[in-house]
């Protein structure tokens, strides 16, 4: 039933998340894009490891007799939230130091560097 | 307990383990904060030069984390590396003596130009993180490894280019335009990563290599990983960021930063050469990052003879001498398949591209150093308002002359050494583009003549006239640059037949990178 | 930011507790059940927004304060690079304390299991190294950005 159903999820958000970039003008949805972005770039990670009616990849007080997904892209998955939350909190305390100075979070007018 | 085996793990766990003490010492003392980063760097830079000696003599090296013997790559019969791992070869180790040596006439430089921020001990503990992700992305092995130290080096990075932004507006927009860029490029990489896991349920880049089998999705992961790693390394069509986020950083950030941009080159080429070498067409692949590099080459330096700023003008430059090592190694990619011409002239011309890297990150670094001086003293980095500086500054007058000779590739000095080699192989390829790669040497001449004249000739200007000689740690870091730039420019015959041949035969030759790891399967 | 109600108040005075016990029983058990390091920190430090939310960034600095939370963070990571170190006698990182009797070195199960927390070796150290520096993390982020917030609002209404 689920098919390729998880990949086109992945293909929409970052689909999304690349058109927040290139078209909104709040620096706060510019981070919101990239926070969609990495969003996907996660989901498709996980959906890789996916294998037909396995459980999760727990040995303790599993059900016996039943096949486990793979783990290690859940490993790779959780280093990757990480260093988004690293990410996102960066650039959410620079817009606000943007603000303080600028006085408005319009890219359009935030443009002193330029030539 | 033979601890030269464990050399390339200590050369980037010092660092790290003086990162998290750096704050803990600055609560007792402030100016300790500066002395424990310089000592942790120097250590490195030791550590760095003898595993340099190492590898030259006995072969390339590999360090296993957490297996009970630091070689044991495949234990009890597995068939590909499990473990995280570091493989250090002659390319890695030539790009890690460029990080070494930047990092730590960084930290001195920085000794007297930050002293009057406060919150130095998280610029000394950012700056220590900003070289372990250098160093990491340098000798990993493991493709995932490579993007955890990639975002490590990028977040580092934001910070310190942000630095300032307490005060001031711009740091801070220069600061959220690299962080989106950079972003975006770690998650790309991720991407394509995600895509050779998929594929091969392997993460270890030797063992990818010897598996790879060039179908339609190691193509779109090829698509992916060339444009995005070029983004982080300053190439047009994607330097945007490079302009403001060079120039609105402190000085030494700015050439530490330079060296960050040639470490995801040089992950390009790695992947480039050692992970597909001749499965893919080697002469459209060639052909697209020469493209890179003639477009960064023109537009680079047309950009910078317009510029106020002398900070910005050096950033356009930064670009268009990344366009020579992308046009160089792109020549010896192109004709990677090719036994005959890669003999007659494609070694050359990936010797003359590697070389530049290095000759690239000292006489830019020296530069930058230059014009922090200059920013250091009179408080300004517009061209038009100074002058006449060269009555009060003469080292600094003297380390740039050093350094605009070199980049214009003038004879004593090492710019002109490795500019050679390009020509002359690039030539025997295809004449436009070397002649393409002679006018953009003339016009940066052009530029930098332009520079001279308006920061240091002329008369003594009135309202600079307390401006003094800058402090001794800072013309010590300057001198250094100096003497390497004309050790280079007077015998760049020893360094090219000892360390820059090695590594290029390192690059060409897939089958000795996963030999090493994988032990001879 | 300003103070919720007392309805909001008498709530968190409750749950607040049972927040923080939670994470760390997560970070704890990371070797046996789905969690570890960041994840539990990541709920401490959620109860530390709910602290900055119900109460307002002005009281809860009477309480939280940044400081202590830097301290914490430094040497939860120190203990961690520590402990990498302390395997170099025969890698970086290298897992000395499994299957060796000592702390937390019982013989790991290998296969479906009721769960004994006595194994793992450095791995559990290593998750509450983690565990200590992310939720000081996370305190050490909120109360930053809540002072730059009252510094831009007063700037606004000046």
């Amino acid at each position: 039933m689920i098919g390729n159903l998880p990949y086109v999820a992945v293909a929409m958000f970052i689909g999304l998340g690349i058109y927040t970039l290139m078209f909104k003008k709040n620096l706060i949805k510019i981070a919101i894009g990239v926070v969609l972005i990495e969003n996907g770039v996660n989901l498709f990670l996980i959906t890789l490891g996916y294998r037909k009616g396995a459980i999760a990849p727990i040995y303790t007080q599993a059900p016996s007799g039943q096949a486990m997904v793979l783990p290690t892209p859940q490993a790779l998955t959780l280093t990757s939230i990480v260093i988004g939350i690293a990410t996102t909190a960066l650039i959410l305390s620079i817009a606000m130091m943007i603000y303080k100075h600028y006085g408005t979070l319009d890219t359009d007018q935030v443009r002193r560097l330029r030539g | 307990m033979n601890l030269s085996n464990h050399i390339p793990i200590l050369i980037i766990a010092i660092p790290l383990l003086a990162a998290f003490l750096v704050p803990l010492i600055g609560r007792i003392n402030k100016k300790a904060t500066g002395v424990l980063t310089t000592l942790a760097l120097s250590v490195s830079l030791i550590l760095t030069i003898l595993l340099t000696v190492k590898i030259l003599t006995v072969g390339p090296q590999v360090y296993v984390f957490g297996a009970t013997s630091p070689s044991l790559t495949l234990p009890s019969g597995l068939k590909f590396p499990i473990r995280i791992m570091f493989e250090v070869d002659a390319m890695s180790i030539f790009m890690g003596l460029i990080t070494a040596v930047v990092s730590f006439l960084g930290a001195i430089y920085s000794l007297s130009f930050i002293k009057k921020y406060n919150g130095m001990d998280k610029y000394y503990s950012l700056l220590l993180l900003l070289t372990v992700g250098m160093f990491g992305m340098e000798f990993t092995g493991d493709i995932f490894n490579f993007f955890v130290f990639l975002e490590i080096s990028s977040i580092a990075s934001v910070a310190l280019i942000s630095f300032r932004g307490v005060d001031y507006g711009e740091p801070a927009e220069a600061g959220f335009k690299y962080m989106v860029v950079s972003s975006i490029s770690a998650l790309m990489v991720l991407f394509a990563v995600g895509i050779f896991y998929g594929q091969y349920d392997i993460l270890n880049l030797a063992a990818i290599a010897k598996a790879i089998k060039y179908s339609q999705l190691d193509k779109i992961a090829l698509g992916l990983l060339i444009p995005v790693l070029a983004m982080k390394a300053g190439a047009v069509p994607m330097h945007m960021w490079t302009p403001d986020a060079y120039s609105e950083a402190p000085a030494p950030i700015t050439m530490i930063l330079v060296a960050a941009s040639q470490a995801s080159l040089y992950a390009l080429f790695r992947i480039v050469f050692s992970l597909y070498n001749v499965t893919m067409n080697t002469l459209t692949v060639g052909w697209i990052i020469i493209i890179f590099g003639l477009l960064s080459m023109f537009i680079g330096v047309t950009m910078a003879i317009v510029q106020k700023d002398i900070k910005r003008l050096m950033a356009y430059h930064a670009v268009s001498q990344t366009g020579y090592m992308l046009l160089g190694v792109g020549v010896g990619l192109a004709v990677l398949a090719n036994p005959i011409a890669l003999q007659k002239y494609g070694i050359t011309a990936m010797e003359g591209g590697v070389f530049h890297i290095m000759n690239h990150a000292m006489y830019k670094g020296l530069l930058f150093l230059t014009a922090g001086a200059l920013f250091f003293r009179t408080g300004t980095r517009d061209l038009n308002k100074m002058g006449g500086l060269a009555h009060s500054m003469k080292y600094t007058t003297i380390f740039f002359i050093i350094g605009a000779a070199a980049i214009a590739g003038l004879p004593p000095f090492n710019g002109f050494a490795s500019k050679l080699l390009i020509y002359e192989s690039v030539y025997r390829f295809n004449p436009l583009l070397s002649i393409i790669a002679m006018v953009v040497s003339i016009l940066t001449l052009a530029s930098f003549v332009k520079v001279f004249h308006s920061a240091f000739l002329g008369p003594k200007l009135p309202q600079f006239k307390e401006v003094k000689e800058v402090p001794r740690s800072m013309v010590f870091a300057m001198a250094v640059l100096s003497c390497i730039i004309i050790f280079f420019g007077l015998f760049p015959d020893l360094i090219v037949k000892n360390i820059v041949h090695p590594a290029v035969m390192s690059l060409i030759e897939q089958l000795q990178y996963t030999g090493t790891a994988l032990g001879g399967m | 930011m300003k103070e919720m109600s007392r309805i909001v108040k008498t709530v968190t005075n409750f749950v607040y507790g049972f927040i923080i016990i939670f994470g760390f029983y997560i970070i704890v058990h990371g070797h046996l059940t789905p969690g570890g390091g960041f994840q539990g920190g990541a709920v401490v430090g959620s109860a530390f927004a709910l602290l900055l939310v119900s109460y307002g960034s002005l009281n809860s600095k009477k309480f939280l304060k940044k400081d202590i939370f830097s301290l914490f963070e430094n040497s939860g990571l120190t203990l961690f690079i520590v402990l990498g170190f302390l395997g170099l006698g025969i890698t970086f990182f290298y897992n000395f304390l499994a299957n060796s009797g000592g702390w937390f070195g019982d013989a790991a199960v290998i296969g479906i299991n009721p769960g004994d927390m006595n194994t793992g070796g450095v791995i559990p150290l290593m998750n509450i190294a983690v565990g200590l520096e992310v939720l000081s993390a996370f305190g050490v982020i909120l109360l930053t950005m809540a002072s730059g917030a009252e510094f831009t609002k007063k700037k606004e209404n000046s």
